[in-house]
């Protein structure tokens, strides 16, 4: 006998203003340490004219290191997004292969990354990419004054010309530490297929290929799509990481930030907000467009 | 009573022909020496008691289930291992399942035009014709832009059966393709295997519908742990020309 569903209330009561109190209390407290005790001098528009200034020269507001950091912390996030997405597709298919061999070397792949550090993993495989792999595809000397490098449309997508190699290492980097999470996200939606749509499928004399493109992946790609969104914002934040490595991100710029103006506290506080309007923006996004398409399937 | 009598000559009107199958599920053997042959028209209808391999036996004919032992050729092609001849011998079968198995994400008309326009490069409109003129056959053809959850479920499977029929193929193999539907439903469903039998199709029938039995099949196949147990005539079968087991089951059958 089930009742029905506890209403979640929408009206507060004296509970939760007790609890409001309660955490207004503590902040308070925190602040006062810190302003009181520590004796700290605050100095926020020091850092802040690190976000964006006023150029006296061409008379308007310019975008400054962080803001920058912070374009590239997302070009970062699309491309590793990109590659991930595809490593994972590939990868949580061969989970789920037949062949022993293919699922050994997927699994192989998910462990390495589930039980090394982050840090540990990004160190090994950028020393390797950076050292080996790029010099191997000529990645350090392309034209870097060619028709496309030098328009907008490069800067865009991949900031800094001077700075490619490595920019396409640190997204790589983050790519192949992500792209373990996404495989297990496509394995779990390729199993939750059931039985029956690749019975129906090969019996109508599908070949494999089209069993997967046409049954299987848009079935399974609609059930991940919100694991996806979610593991998108975590690359997001993940991507700090990679400032290890010396990729100018927002962390590795705020690093800089912090000790050129001394102020550790306010750097990062604002750095955090920075990361906070970024991530919580994109999961409104996504939750809006997930309500959107549920409500467009009846 | 024995299935003997079974073994398949090499005839070009023989559409199914187990020769010696076995097959196990890792220690536990579900089909065990099974022989059986089914001749171009010739509708069979198989039965036995839960458990006892039928849906093994009739998945093994399009390798849904591999078999290890013995052989099995359709349509005079022998069916192992190869996916080119796999899927060949699959296009000349069609299968519809106790629970639908529609495509969730596709209409009514792509479930039934998928297969026509990956396997024989039909365009679009010429899968459409074919694939209204089989909805049409199952009476459903004004359902063709719904979506298989909005359909019920004697519905649905008149889908899969046109689904099935849009191959063209030789045999239609049929698994309890009534066992979950609502009572109501379940002669909307019979009614159009009843047609297809008339029109002349070879068909494999799991079911415990024993008056669609008795109304449609040439032959009936009683099945129990794994073996044939009987394979005989349909009149020789509710005559009583069966042996002690099978007249348990359908006495058990025939009282609800
Ligand atoms: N995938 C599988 N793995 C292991 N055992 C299986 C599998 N499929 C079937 N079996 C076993 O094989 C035997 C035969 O199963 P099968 O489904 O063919 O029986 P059935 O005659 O169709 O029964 P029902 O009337 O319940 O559908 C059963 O004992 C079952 O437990
Ligand atoms: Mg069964």
């Amino acid at each position: 006998m089930n009742g029905p569903p506890l209403q979640t209330r929408r009206k507060l009561t004296s509970v939760d203003y007790i609890c409001f109190g309660l955490v207004g209390a503590i902040i308070a407290y925190a602040v006062y340490r810190v302003s009181d005790v520590l004796v700290y001098n605050w100095n926020w528009s020091r850092v802040f004219n690190f976000v964006i200034y006023y150029d006296e020269e061409k008379a308007r507001y310019v975008p400054n290191l962080l803001l920058k950091g912070i374009a590239t912390t997302l070009r970062l996030a699309f491309w590793a997004t990109i590659f991930a997405a595809t490593i994972g597709l590939v990868m949580g298919y061969m989970r789920t292969s037949k062949n022993l061999a293919m699922r050994m070397i997927s699994r192989c792949y998910v462990e390495l990354v589930r039980n090394i550090p982050p840090v540990v993993f990004i160190f090994i495989f950028y020393f390797f990419l950076s050292g080996q792999l790029m010099p191997l595809v000529g990645l350090d000397d392309f034209d870097k004054n060619g028709a496309f490098v030098s328009s907008g449309v490069f800067y865009m997508l991949f900031g800094d010309p001077r700075l490619f190699s490595n920019f396409v290492a640190g997204a790589l980097c983050l790519a192949l530490f992500e792209g373990a999470y996404i495989t297990e996200i496509v394995r779990a939606g390729i199993q939750s297929i059931p039985k029956g749509q690749w019975e129906a499928a090969r019996a109508v004399g599908l070949s494999p290929f089209d069993v997967l493109r046409d049954i299987i992946f848009p079935q399974a790609v609609r059930k991940i799509l919100p694991p996806l969104a979610g593991q998108f914002i975590t690359l997001i934040k993940d991507s700090a990481i990679v400032s290890l490595i010396s990729i100018q991100e927002l962390t590795f710029l705020a690093t800089e930030v912090a000790s050129t103006t001394t102020k550790v506290f306010e750097t990062w506080i604002i750095v955090g907000a920075m990361y906070f309007i970024l991530c919580y923006s994109f999961a409104a996004l996504f939750g809006h467009l997930e309500k959107r398409a549920l409500r467009a399937r009846r | 009573m024995s299935n003997t009598s079974a073994r398949p000559q090499p005839d070009p009107d023989t559409l199914i022909a187990f020769e010696g199958v076995g097959k196990w599920f890792d220690q536990f053997q579900a089909l065990k020496d099974i022989n059986l042959s089914v001749k171009q028209g010739a509708r069979v209808v198989v039965c036995g008691p839960s458990g006892s391999g039928k849906s093994t036996m009739i998945r093994c004919v399009n390798q849904l289930e591999n078999h290890q032992q013995g052989t099995i050729h359709v349509c005079g092609r022998e069916v192992y291992g190869n996916m080119k001849q796999l899927e060949q011998v699959r296009r000349e079968v069609g299968m519809v399942f106790q629970s639908f198995n529609l495509f969730p994400h596709m209409s009514i008309l792509q479930n039934v035009t998928l297969g026509p326009i990956r396997n024989s490069n039909l365009s679009r409109s010429e899968a459409d014709d074919i694939a209204l003129h089989y909805l049409e056959r199952v009476q459903i053809a004004d359902q063709a832009d719904k979506f298989p959850s909005q359909l019920s479920g004697g519905q649905q499977q008149r889908v899969a059966i046109a689904r099935a029929l849009a191959m063209k193929p030789r045999v239609m193999l049929f698994d309890e393709p009534t066992s979950a539907l609502d009572p109501e439903m379940i002669n909307e469903v019979l009614d159009v295997m009843t047609e297809l039998a008339d029109d002349g199709m070879t068909m494999m029938v799991v079911t415990h519908e024993m008056g669609f039995a008795r109304e449609v099949a040439d032959r009936v196949v009683f099945m129990d742990e794994g073996r044939i147990e009987e394979n005989c005539g349909k009149t020789e079968f509710f005559a009583g020309g069966r042996g002690e087991r099978a007249q348990a089951f359908l006495s058990k059958i025939l009282q609800h």
